[in-house]
């Protein structure tokens, strides 16, 4: 038995192609189940089908899992992107560059260079050392933690392509046009004198082991233990949520705040509320659920999300390290305005 | 007798990455220097962008995520 699990923990490395066709067949073969599973198990629960509490649970039963498929897939195929794009690589493309074309490369290599909040402050250092511009640096450090997987995972999941594809792009759009506005006001003196020193210094090159596929497949499932296994207790809360209080909160509940027809300010208070509240992608969602849910407009709720992901105290007292207060100030009403904006179009447009 | 040093602000991974290592040592019963730089000066002074790092002799074998166990134990070994 145990040889027998052993064989198969080692198959994936061993035939990783093969492995990686089969996982994608299973995958598709199980998102293709999921409307007449989640029909079959509330056919089996003491629940009326059309009655209020059966369509919440058929929500409920078909919304998890796929929330969950799409997020381990699309996980997943990141753990493998990051075997590819490492942060020195990243350093390495933008280095030189300069503004414009470097702030689209930065903001683009930030969805896909393996980044974690405390890494902030080292890799932001580690970019002016080797020479890639204030301004391009800012575009990464807005866009690695804004438009990430997991959040565009859980978009898709929820509100479909569309809402996706659009938090993509205008979440890319403010750390290109931000990092363009801080680059172009040559704020360098505002960096603390330590950190300017350490400008184009040129730092040691540490090389990355080669790897094969077998390695990469396993950084995959590496990665999604460590993000689904932390993520999926806010998931099933938010889905929960949005189909708990369906039908209990009146629909309009948000609408005269955070509606389409809401006072012009609704948006920038969703950009202050979201400035102080910190959490991930992952916590967010609940509550953008159930904001949606009760009428609220996409463009207010996105923005609100954008500011509790991009802008947070903690992150600024961790920048305070490298950055005088100016330049602090700077970035967060750079971005600030940028989030704003976003939440205008948005409600205009749609 | 190596000398280990561990780069890390404190994130819960860098702490995650010396306690692995400790493990090791002490089951492999080896002697080694292990120690902890937090400081972002210092850690820069390596040229390691993102945490946690590790340094052994002076040279960077690792950095970004937490390392196998297979990796630290070939550190060790």
């Amino acid at each position: 038995m145990t040889s027998l699990t052993l064989q198969l923990k080692r198959w994936p490395s061993r035939q990783p192609y093969l492995f990686l066709t089969i996982a994608v067949a299973v995958w598709w073969a199980l998102y293709q189940t999921l409307i007449p599973f989640s029909e079959a198990l509330v056919g089996l629960l003491p629940v009326a089908r059309d009655s209020h509490l059966g369509g919440a649970l058929q929500f409920f039963f078909y919304d998890t899992p796929k929330v969950l498929l799409l997020l381990t897939g699309i996980v997943f195929i990141m753990g493998i992107v990051h075997t590819f794009v490492s942060p020195e690589r990243t350093r390495a493309l933008l280095s030189g560059k300069r503004l414009g074309i470097g702030n689209g490369m930065a903001a683009t290599l930030g969805i896909v260079t393996p980044f974690c909040s405390c890494s902030a402050v080292p890799l932001f250092i580690g970019f002016l050392q080797a020479g890639v511009p204030l301004g391009v640096t800012f575009s990464f450090l807005i866009s690695a933690p804004m438009v990430n997987e997991v959040a565009l995972a859980l978009l898709f999941g929820m509100f479909g392509w569309k809402v996706a594809a659009l938090y993509l792009g205008m979440g890319l759009l403010v750390a290109i046009v931000a990092g363009l506005v801080i680059g172009h006001l040559k704020m360098e003196r505002y960096l603390e004198d330590w950190v300017r020193a350490m400008q184009n210094s040129q730092s040691a090159d540490y090389e990355h082991a080669a790897m094969n596929w077998g390695e990469r497949i396993d950084s995959g499932f590496h990665h999604v233990r460590e993000i689904v296994g932390k993520v999926w207790p806010y998931i099933l809360a938010g889905i929960a949520l949005g189909a708990g209080i369906h039908g209990y909160v009146p629909e309009d509940f948000m609408a005269s705040i955070m509606g389409r027809d809401a006072p012009w300010w609704s948006v920038p208070a969703a950009v202050a509320i979201g400035v102080p509240m910190y959490t991930n992608a992952a916590g967010i969602i609940p509550i953008v659920e159930a904001l949606m849910g009760k009428g609220a407009a996409l463009g207010t709720v996105l923005a609100f999300m954008m500011s509790v992901i991009a802008l947070s105290a903690p992150e600024m007292i961790i920048l305070r390290k490298v950055l005088k207060p100016q330049l602090i100030a700077t970035f967060a009403g750079v971005v600030a305005t940028g989030i704003l904006l976003v939440g205008y179009v948005f409600n205009f447009v749609l | 007798m190596k000398n280990i040093k561990v780069l890390g602000t404190g994130c819960a991974n860098c702490k995650t990455t010396l306690k692995l290592i400790e493990e090791a040592v002490a089951a492999k019963g080896v002697a080694v220097q292990l120690e902890k730089v937090e400081e972002i000066k210092d850690i820069m002074g390596y040229g390691v962008m993102s945490t946690p790092g590790v340094v052994i002799d002076g040279k960077v074998v690792h950095a970004g995520g937490i390392p196998s166990k297979d990796k630290i134990d070939g550190w060790l070994s």
